[in-house]
């Protein structure tokens, strides 16, 4: 039977509890909830006057009330080193969200770290580094000392390529601008640091190259926009599973106005199948193109769209490039950039052409065309909203792929425009405030592979995993873990002598080509098992934390708790990291370099913002953004008038393209030519198995993943990483559903849980993204786009049973995700 | 037959109408030491409510009934085959609440698949797994009824294992 916490009763919120702004730190929506606080021995009553809602809670409450709460939503918590209790609840008043939580967000409260109901144990509370073969708590002192000492030798000796850091690189969770400017200063001012990666991909680079090289920065509209279009255009991208509130709030608002949907995507996902509830099937079209083919599919559409004279000539006109080629093709431009007249004669692509590669009928994508660009009968152009993500982010040829979306949007005049825009979904918020990082070169070092070539010395982790998101698993686990163990193991040689001693130790084993590796989280996570030294963080409301979301709505979620333990929050461990780098140094004797990591007199997270994302933008300051509550302002921020921040509802209003840099203020578009497979190794792959191993991601732990490893509901669903599979490929496979089995390719193995889905084409899976149970990457080869973007998309495997369901798995429905009404 | 979506339009109402028709009983401000000290139980007190007997129900046929009281519309069924947690000579009979723990929405029964659905944001919930959710939004399971059955054949539900949407103590 299903997991049932057995609560019949929560305690209510006093009328006078404490109320903090909070947005959802989980995902890139950025929802707005309420957290109150109030002491253990008070509680309110159900008279209005004896709660915060003022109403009587000794009735029955109707559909959508703000006076309720799951019990996922209360918590006890540390607050100014006293237990408190606390309530996190959407809050109706912002609009992002309007009162909607998720299975996410609305579990915010229970995935705080407590000590008195026992959430989120994991947690890390103290740093450690490794001592006489285990783990051991120590000081901050300690520990710092230890990675200044290691550190400070190694790049001294060499150069600090030898230093290797992954870092975070968003908002919200761990990020925001505190954290993003401190790591940022730490690593691109104090030093030079090249050989750097973000926490899902190989190397530090944009994942959107391309749409920034025409100009256009990838979020560029209002999530207004949904409501005000004639057609929502998605591609690669499942809303309604991810991006949750944005599509319930916004795109269905929408839907119900009239709107109408393309999805282009190779499975029916949950967003398609509930858009048709919504706007009614005939007003949704999906094409369920082969995998990879999508730049054939935009070339196409973009083809009818010019020949058929539906164009914006007069934006095209006003403001794109018009002189025929404005950018070649060469090492850091996988495609050649220009007037869309020039670009036309690489991308010119006709309809059967299209339905012959991306395998769908050459009607649908005429009618796709019509729908995103032919006038309406009285003669007005079509308002279509682009939004795409990880299916050709994470996809083949990443470039041209994502410029040839973006050509569709610039032609049509869909950017800056009320119900248009052409955008990234998003994962995470966003929050990045860094130093400039036009020193790690385009294309950036493939920072995985220098690793497993036995290169760097010192790893510095600051909230990644690679062991559960990088690409070819199984071998950088396979060399990070050997590496790491040749200092573990001189380590515990050396145990019992000086702290001069012990950095000999280490650095002579870095020398011999082990690896050095700093672990910074709030939890001890699979690559954390690595570690030398790991430093406890904290998240959101341990601390402020500034971000922003996806139509760059910047709010401060306020700190409301105690960091957990000892923990800290990322900037102010930057800082620690910094102080002690010039201790060192300048014992060491190189008091120039030691200079360089002056400057970190920190005591509060908001001093990192001040530091960092205040100079920039000097309007914003905590105080004001705290005014700002939780529909904050959309960056970027323009002034300050009458009391409130002013901010910027949509870009590119005036028509004028600057993200590329170019004083024209021209945009351009993409020569986007098709080439097939753009990563090596994929064609190949793909000749020589049979399934096509896709990765999706669950609404129930997209984006915090990692907290839910011991949640019992989220354990109660998915007791095992789930691989979606076609019953009849299942009875092939002699598999039942709830059964384990293995996928194999060169690369790699990975395990999961057989789960049937009646809609997946034959001879694929879907396979989540990122379970620490089975790392999907594992069997994703080391092959990437050009610029180092991974193709994570594109794998392919052979299947194997290899045990029946687990007591576990056998309690799971294994039901159809659509709804039947 | 009236389709899924009128009975959940006919549900919603119920629960509105019926709401109107409660007396509100005011708790009481200050609490004498006899009042708190009878009220100084840790959970609630359930009632044991009859909600219909085995001969009424027909397999897959969904029966609406309401349990703690009137507000808390919910579903009693009869699956056709045993379940954990079912009650009955099958094994089989259940019931649930119907207000999806997401935001209060009613849900409707498919009988094509044994689950609860709700209209407000799709979430589903499984009858036949003890009503795991299937796929959606809320951060629980949804609420059952614990039900016992008599010699008579009458069914009584006497407990809830989740706290239902809309109040914060199962019995208010
Ligand atoms: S949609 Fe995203 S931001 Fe909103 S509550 Fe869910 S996880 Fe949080
Ligand atoms: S109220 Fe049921 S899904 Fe939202």
């Amino acid at each position: 039977m299903a997991y049932k916490r057995q609560i019949d009763r929560l305690p209510i919120i006093p009328a006078d509890a404490q109320e903090f702004n909070v947005t959802c730190h989980y995902c890139i929506v950025g929802c707005g909830y309420k957290a109150y606080t109030w002491p253990m021995n008070r509680q309110g009553g159900t008279e209005p006057n004896q709660n915060k809602f003022g109403v009587d809670l000794s009735e029955q409450q109707f559909t959508e009330t703000e006076a309720w709460y799951a019990p996922s939503m209360y918590n006890v918590v540390r607050q100014n080193g006293k237990d408190v209790q606390l309530v996190v609840k959407p809050d109706v008043n912002c609009v992002v969200n309007s009162g909607l939580g998720s299975i996410r967000g609305a579990r915010m409260a229970e995935n705080r770290p407590s000590k008195v109901t026992g959430t989120q144990a994991q947690r890390l509370s103290d740093p450690m580094v490794w001592r006489n073969g285990v783990w051991q708590p120590t000081s901050w002192d300690d520990a710092l000392d230890l990675v200044a000492r290691v550190t400070a030798a190694v790049i001294t000796q060499g150069s600090e390529d030898d230093l290797v850091v992954s870092m975070f690189d968003h908002g919200g969770s761990a990020g925001g601008y505190e954290n993003t400017w401190a790591t940022g200063k730490l690593y691109f001012e104090s030093m030079k640091i090249k050989n750097a990666r973000m926490h899902n991909r190989p190397a530090y680079n944009s994942e959107v190259h391309s749409s920034r090289d025409m100009g256009l920065d990838e979020l560029n509209y209002a999530y207004e926009d949904y409501e005000l279009t004639d057609t929502i255009f998605m591609v690669g991208a499942n809303s309604m599973e991810t991006q949750t509130n944005l599509y319930l709030n916004h795109m269905v608002k929408g839907l119900q106005n009239g709107a109408r949907f393309i999805a282009v995507d190779p499975r029916r996902t949950i967003t398609i199948a509930s858009s048709e509830q919504f706007a009614g099937p005939e007003n949704v079209l999906h094409l369920a193109i082969a995998e990879g083919t999508d730049m054939v599919l935009f070339n196409a559409i973009l083809t009818h769209i010019v020949d058929n004279g539906w164009v914006d000539a007069e934006f095209i006109a006003n403001s794109t490039f018009q002189g025929g080629e404005a950018v070649a093709q060469d090492e850091a431009h996988p495609a050649a950039l220009g007037s869309l007249e020039h670009v036309m004669a690489t991308c010119r692509t006709t309809l059967d052409e299209a339905a012959e590669i991306c395998g769908v009928p050459a009607a649908d994508i005429a009618k796709a065309a019509e729908w995103i660009a032919q006038p309406k009968e009285d003669g007005s152009r079509r308002k279509c909203v682009t939004a795409y993500e990880k299916g050709i982010i994470w996809g083949n040829d990443n470039y041209r792929t994502v410029g040839a979306l973006v050509n569709i949007a610039l032609a049509t005049g869909n950017v800056g425009r009320e119900g248009g825009g052409v955008c990234r979904l998003g994962g995470h918020q966003e929050g990045y405030y860094r130093p400039s990082d036009a020193h790690v070169g385009r294309p950036a070092e493939y920072v995985d592979q220098y690793l497993v070539r036995g290169l760097g010395g010192v790893h510095h982790i600051w909230a990644c995993d690679h062991y559960k998101t990088t690409l070819n698993a199984s071998e950088y686990k396979r060399v990070h873990k050997r590496r790491s163990d040749m200092v573990k193991d001189a380590i515990d040689m050396a145990a019992g002598g000086s702290r001069a001693q012990m950095v000999e130790a280490i650095v002579s084993a870095i020398n011999a080509g082990g690896l050095f590796v700093v672990d910074v989280d709030i939890i001890h996570s699979q690559i954390g098992q690595n570690a030398h030294v790991i430093l406890p963080a904290c998240e959101a409301n341990e601390m402020n934390l500034t971000s922003m979301n996806g139509e760059r709505r910047l709010r401060l979620s306020e700190k409301y708790m105690d960091p957990f333990g000892n923990s800290r929050p990322d900037a102010l461990i930057a800082a620690g990291v910094a102080r002690n780098m010039e201790r060192v140094l300048r014992e060491m004797g190189h008091d120039a370099y030691a200079d360089q990591f002056k400057g970190y007199d920190w005591t509060t997270e908001e001093d990192s913002f001040m530091d960092g994302y205040n100079k920039g933008n000097p309007e914003v300051t905590y105080d004001r953004l705290r005014a700002m509550g939780n529909n904050g302002v959309q960056e970027p921020v323009t002034g300050f008038e009458n009391g409130a921040l002013v901010g910027t509802k949509r870009l590119y209003t005036d028509g004028v393209f600057t993200r590329h840099g170019r004083e024209d203020g021209k945009a351009l578009f993409c020569a986007a030519g098709w080439r097939g497979w753009q990563a090596p190794g994929k064609a190949r792959e793909q000749a020589a198995h049979r399934f096509w191993i896709n990765n999706v991601r669950a609404n129930i732990f997209w984006q915090n993943q990692f907290l839910d490893q011991k949640n019992d509901f989220v354990q109660d669903r998915y007791p095992h990483p789930f691989v979606e599979m076609h019953p009849d490929d299942m009875v092939d496979l002699g598999l039942n559903p709830g059964d384990l089995l293995e996928i194999v390719n060169d690369n790699g193995v990975t395990q999961g849980m057989a789960y049937p889905m009646p809609t997946l084409k034959r001879d694929t899976v879907a396979m989540v993204f990122g379970s620490p149970a089975g790392s999907q990457g594992n069997v994703v080869s080391p092959g990437v786009n050009e610029l180092v973007l991974p193709d994570y998309k594109h794998t392919w495997g052979s299947i194997r049973k290899i045990s029946d369901a687990t007591p576990a798995a056998r309690k799971v429905s294994f039901k159809s995700h659509e709804v039947v009404l | 037959m009236k389709c899924n979506r009128l009975v959940d339009a006919g549900r919603r109402q119920f629960l509105r109408g019926s709401l109107m028709a409660t007396a509100g009983a005011a708790a009481a401000t200050v609490l004498t030491p006899e009042q708190a000290k009878a009220r100084a139980l840790a959970r609630v007190d359930y009632p044991a409510n009859r909600l219909a007997n085995i001969a009424d129900l027909m397999v897959n046929e969904p029966m609406d009934i309401s349990y703690p009281d009137a507000d808390s519309p919910g579903v009693l069924l009869k699956l056709g085959q045993a379940v954990e947690g079912g009650v009955g000579p099958e094994g089989d009979v259940v019931a649930f609440s119907v207000l999806c723990p997401h935001k209060g929405w009613m849900m409707s029964y498919s009988a094509a698949d044994k689950t609860l659905n709700c209209p407000g944001h799709h979430s589903r919930f499984d009858c036949e797994t003890g009503g795991q959710q299937v796929w959606g939004h809320a951060t629980s399971n949804l609420a059952q009824f614990t039900l016992r059955l008599d010699d008579s054949g009458d069914i009584y539900a006497d407990g809830v294992d989740e706290l239902i949407y809309g109040r914060l103590s199962n019995v208010l």
